[in-house]
């Protein structure tokens, strides 16, 4: 009896201190967002102070006179993740309802597969695949068609040279399709079976049915998918370097190059010479730091809202 | 009766549900179209990939370093063993504190405010851009050290691969029945000792996968490792200077004029996709046959 | 007014489960009738296959004619038309969530292309006259949404919506289970209501339910229909003694 007793104190300790443990562990979470957070912050000083908030409306960029200004790198990132989601949304939607909703069973799990391998190809070979056929495919086919029929937009103009805000978009929107794909499928299916057959039961069509019984009640979810989708094509760096031109201007002019926040980062970043160069790139950081973590934020609200069992409320 | 009147003829009736099928027909067909829009080019990638790789895999990829730009016979030696470098540390630190974690939120943070709180935080941690990573360690390590080097490298995938790890365990931890935990301290197993070898042990499967994922995702990395660890034309393993990457080897060859190099670079991404496509179809067989192996 | 269904040859099969077998049933037009029967009999099956939603199964089939005041529903017309004239509630209520009360009822109209607004309002007062509810909800129409209403509440709202759309038929699958007795004497009060309009059949496993609100009434045992006729003669003199032992609670 007393050595039985004596190992149940013993253990106390011994519990207390496992559970210590795990927690610093889950505290190294968070200790990781401050410390990215407290770097980006405290190297950005120079130009903090220098520029201000002005910093991210102007459009110099001069690294010789120490004269910066974002702009142009957020138009890029802006422009090119705004093309990417009008690209890549509609046929994200199209695939996640034939995968829950019209798909024969033995075809759901390989074709659902080859989605998911699309998602964990890494960036730097849509690039390689990008630069060596992507850009010659648009450049040759697809941008004189697009200057042919829609040239009076004033969107697909001359010059051509297939390195373009066009070409990010659309490898974006290869990236992303995914994961907008995935999480719709994901709040899709959380919607109850009970609600379909609600909806059949008053004489509706298929498509009825997949657009009153599930898009309508799943739709919050379906939105946020999106936003996270736009969260992960605001930060993807490789791709888009490799095919954006990275020519800091603003072009109305989708076939002309751009450049893009990460792709300044990835491109500049190791030969940032003065202080304040770097100071200039680690506030740009900062910028996408934040930005992709208030969408991100934002995103996962919306997607919990609906598959944690939440009913979707009457707005 | 109001409802004679209310009631819609039945030749109204045939003509709305037959303009209706067709609109829902067409949808269904534009949602097919949309499928197979996605998995055609999606095999073609994969394709062309196969084939501009294989002309170009042959011994010398696996065994040489680069040779200068012009002459032929070089390899990726050095950035596979490079890659390998960093991999391994980044797994030392990414495995043990993701689990960590996920021990944390599964057993003690279930629905509680901390719990949820570091769940939320490793959701977003994930969506942070790698590029953004890649500054912070730099400003962390690389700037005090006064240089590159592999270990910065590895910091950086290591911290990248914690949320991945974390809410995976998690997950699994989850799957769990109470009943083999409530087993366990039912013999008088301390609590610590019931989550780390039983509980542990029954999810193992699952866990092992969870890894096996993030560190596919960190392998194919490029943007961090492009001011942490730099690359390096040379064999290198120390962990104190800049070492080569397979990803950022490919980085380098692909943007580059010289079409040598550019064979090197299919061969390279061949090699890079060949191992991510095998850890992830492992993932989905051990996922499909039941991560509770151990409880069964 | 309301439409006799008859039923001839009908089997069913989810996969390789033959759960339907040889039915062969009259059901009389404008009276209610009950199905009762021990779990997994297939009264909840054969049920589903009047408005045709157990092929909405990837894996059922259904043989058989099903003939719906003369139509036969297989056969001649298509499951969306077929489902407009066979109303069906189910056993959980299912409000649309997104939708407010008005937008519920008027759902099923909206589908089948009447816009009018006017005339939308009066078939909406009409069903949730009918369904008990409207002096309940009147003044909420449209601030309120469908899932916000309590359980018994939600399953009138349903009763509504699928009265709305005017059917000849009214399938309920345990309309009431889920609910609390009051509410579930309010459910009954209605298809006592209605079964002079509309033909009603309805599934239950509450015996008492099924002699209250119904004048005639089938039991299944196992995908066979073993017994039809009028309620008073099924829980007094059943002829068939696996009826007199489902009754007398002897299993099930």
């Amino acid at each position: 009896m007393r050595t039985f007793l004596r190992g149940r104190g013993n253990s106390a300790v011994a519990d207390a201190t496992f559970r210590g443990l795990v927690f610093l562990c889950a505290l190294s979470i968070f200790g990781i967002v401050v410390l990215i957070a407290w770097e980006l912050i405290s190297r950005s000083q120079l130009t903090l102070a220098k520029f201000g908030i002005g910093f991210f409306f102007r459009s110099a960029w001069d690294p010789v006179n120490n004269n910066f200004g974002a702009w142009p790198f957020i138009y890029g990132t802006l422009m090119s993740s705004f093309l990417a989601l009008l690209i890549s949304v509609p046929f994200a939607l199209g695939v996640a309802i034939f995968l829950t909703e019209m798909c024969p069973k033995w075809l759901r799990a390989p074709l659902s597969f080859l989605t998911e391998l699309l998602a964990a190809i890494p960036s730097v070979v849509y690039g390689l695949w990008a630069i060596f056929v992507l850009i010659p495919l648009l450049r040759d086919h697809v941008n004189p068609m697009l200057m042919f029929t829609l040239g009076w937009t004033g969107l697909f103009t001359p010059p051509n040279a297939g390195y373009s805000m066009l070409a990010a978009g659309v490898v974006l929107a290869i990236m992303i399709l995914p994961i907008i794909s995935s999480l719709t499928r994901e709040v899709m299916t959380s919607v109850p079976m009970v609600q379909r057959e609600g909806v059949l039961a008053l004489g509706a069509t298929r498509w009825e049915m997949i657009r009153i019984g599930v898009l309508r009640n799943a739709r919050i979810g379906i939105v946020g998918a999106i936003i996270l989708g736009l969260g992960r094509a605001l930060g993807e760096t490789m791709a888009v370097t490799m095919v954006i031109g990275n020519r800091p201007e603003i072009v109305k002019s989708l076939l002309a190059p751009g450049y893009t926040m990460a792709s300044v980062l990835a491109n500049e970043f190791s030969e940032a010479t003065s202080d304040m160069y770097l100071s200039a790139l680690i506030e740009i950081g900062l910028a996408l730091f934040l930005v992709t973590i208030v969408v991100n934020a934002c995103a996962r609200l919306l997607v919990w809202m609906v598959t944690r069992g939440a009913p979707a409320r009457v707005a | 009766m109001a409802s004679q009147s209310m009631r819609p003829p039945l030749r109204a009736s045939r003509v709305n549900v037959f303009s209706r099928r067709i609109k829902s027909g067409l949808v269904g067909g534009l949602a097919v179209l949309a499928t197979i829009a996605v998995i055609v080019p999606l095999i073609a990638i994969l394709l062309y990939l196969l084939k501009q790789g294989v002309t170009s895999l042959n011994w010398n990829f696996f065994t040489k370093i680069p040779v200068p730009a012009g002459e032929s016979g070089g390899g990726m030696e050095n950035a596979i063993v490079g890659s390998g470098v960093i991999l391994a540390l980044a797994s030392l630190i990414g495995i043990p504190l993701g689990i960590g974690a996920g021990i944390y939120l599964a057993e003690y943070g279930r629905d509680r405010r901390m719990g949820n709180i570091v769940r939320f935080t490793a959701d977003v941690l994930n969506g942070v851009p790698s590029i953004v990573m890649g500054i912070a360690i730099y400003a962390l390590i690389v700037l005090p050290q006064k240089h590159f080097s592999a270990f910065a490298g590895g910091v950086v995938l290591g911290v990248m691969m914690v949320p991945t790890v974390t809410r995976t365990t998690e997950e699994m931890l989850r799957m769990v029945p109470h009943a083999i935990r409530e087993a366990a301290l039912g013999l008088g197993v301390p609590a610590w000792r019931s989550a780390l070898t039983i509980t542990l042990r029954t999810a193992s499967a699952g866990i092992v996968t969870g890894c096996m994922l993030a560190f596919a995702r960190v392998a194919g990395e490029t943007a961090p490792l492009l001011f942490t660890a730099f690359g390096n034309a040379f064999q290198s393993t120390s962990l104190n200077e800049p070492i080569a990457a397979l990803p950022l080897q490919i980085f380098v060859y692909a943007v580059s004029p010289y079409d040598e190099w550019h064979r090197l670079a299919w061969a390279g991404a061949l090699v890079l996709i060949v191992l991510i496509i095998a850890s992830v179809a492992l993932v989905r067989y051990v996922v499909s046959r039941g991560t509770l192996k151990g409880a069964s | 007014m309301g439409v006799g269904i008859e039923v001839s040859d009908l089997n069913a099969w989810y996969g390789t489960n033959h759960t339907l077998k040889d039915i062969q049933l009259n059901i009389p037009a404008n009276h209610a009738t009950a199905l009762i029967g021990p779990s997994g009999c297939g009264k909840s099956t054969f049920v589903r296959c009047l408005n045709r939603m157990h092929e909405t199964n990837p894996i059922a089939r259904v043989t058989g004619k099903v003939l719906i005041n003369d139509v036969d529903i297989y056969a001649e017309a298509s499951p969306v038309e077929i489902r407009r004239r066979v109303g069906m509630v189910f056993q959980r209520p299912n409000p649309f969530p997104t939708m407010s009360i008005y937008d519920n009822v008027a759902s099923g109209l909206k589908l089948n292309g009447f816009r009018n607004r006017r005339v939308l309002d009066e078939v909406v007062e009409r069903s949730l006259r009918q369904s008990a509810l409207w002096e309940e909800v009147k003044d909420e129409l449209k601030k309120k949404s469908g899932a916000s209403l309590s359980g018994g509440q939600q399953q009138r709202l349903c009763i509504a919506r699928a009265l709305a759309v005017d059917p000849e038929v009214l399938l309920m699958d345990e309309p009431a289970s889920a609910l609390d007795p009051v509410s579930t004497a309010k459910i009954e009060d209605l298809i006592f209501e209605l079964k002079s309009q509309y033909t009603i059949v309805i599934v239950t496993h509450n015996m008492q339910q099924a002699a209250r609100v119904a004048e005639n009434t089938g039991f299944f045992l196992m995908g066979k229909l073993v017994e039809f006729d009028s309620t008073h003669k099924i829980f007094t003199n059943p002829s068939d003694k696996r009826t007199e032992d489902y009754i007398t609670g002897r299993f099930g």
